[in-house]
């Protein structure tokens, strides 16, 4: 399970770079959808086999099919390649790189510099999640769901042609 | 529910170091920040924040391996209904942009700037 967690954290790594600087959004697309498939392994490996699966089928599954539906419609061709790769010269991956690299950098330190503590290898299962959901944390539940109407209704009276 | 393992029985298997998982989350919210700071695009920025949700995500992975409870799932949970309706509402929104400016270059949506 350890090897399993470290080689999905660098799939996840790579795919993930590489999601946020393709020109073309299709590939952008697919490299994030292998990004959450590795992350989804690191759930597995780390115990927690239910979020592995609702990370595979509500993420990238539902999620990024909807933002698959929403590029078709917006006719990307090789002229918005184009475009795309004229929004990234290269003076503009300087500041970002900089700052997110002193970003990952301290929180390294902090992390890292603290006392080692090792997760426990006992898996939590379905029955834990659902338990706990449905009795901790019922009102997360409540609030979810009126969350997710109010993100349909948004979406529906946003999308209307007007 | 909250099975508590003991210490020893801990540092029998070799389990991940939480710290590592940690550190994981932590590279993958700065690659999400990276590339909310490096796109112009609305799309490329909506999809580096689920990059960025990502790695939040996997750290509460990390804290309920940590103790072995189902909270940190859950929260995972909320985590994924919170993605699908911020995802449901921006899409909507970078469709409503693209059909009255015919671009999504958020340089070029200043509208608001004054």
């Amino acid at each position: 399970m350890t090897v399993l967690f470290y080689a999905s954290a660098a799939v996840a790594t790579v795919a993930s770079l590489l999601a946020v600087t393709r020109t073309q959004a299709l590939h952008a697309l697919l490299y994030l959808v292998l990004a959450l498939f590795a992350v989804a392994l690191c759930f597995l490996s780390l115990g927690a086999p239910f979020l592995a699966a609702l990370e595979v089928i509500v993420y990238a599954g539902a999620i990024m099919v909807l933002i698959l539906f929403v590029m078709m419609m917006l006719n990307l061709g090789p002229e918005s390649w184009a475009r795309e790769r004229h929004l990234l010269p290269r003076h503009a991956w300087l500041v970002p790189a900089i700052m997110a690299s002193a970003l990952v950098l301290l929180t390294l330190f902090a992390v890292l510099s603290a006392p080692q503590q090792a997760t426990q290898a006992a898996s939590v299962g379905p029955k834990a999640v659902g338990v706990a959901l449905f009795s901790t944390y019922l009102i997360g539940v409540e609030l979810a769901s009126v969350l997710l109407l109010v993100g349909l209704v948004g979406a529906y009276y946003l999308g209307a042609k007007k | 529910m909250t099975a508590q393992v003991t210490s020893a029985a801990v540092s029998m298997t070799a389990a991940v170091p939480t710290s590592h998982v940690l550190a994981v989350a932590a590279i993958l919210i700065a690659i999400g920040t990276f590339g909310v700071l490096l796109r112009r695009n609305l799309i490329f920025m909506l999809m580096a924040l689920e990059v960025a949700l990502n790695g939040a995500a996997l750290a509460f992975i990390g804290a309920a391996a940590r103790w072995g409870t189902a909270d940190g799932q859950v929260f995972v949970l909320f985590i994924m209904v919170m993605a699908a309706a911020e995802v449901a509402v921006g899409l909507a929104l970078i469709l409503q942009i693209y059909r009255r400016a015919s671009t999504l270059d958020a340089d070029v949506l200043d509208t608001l700037q004054g």
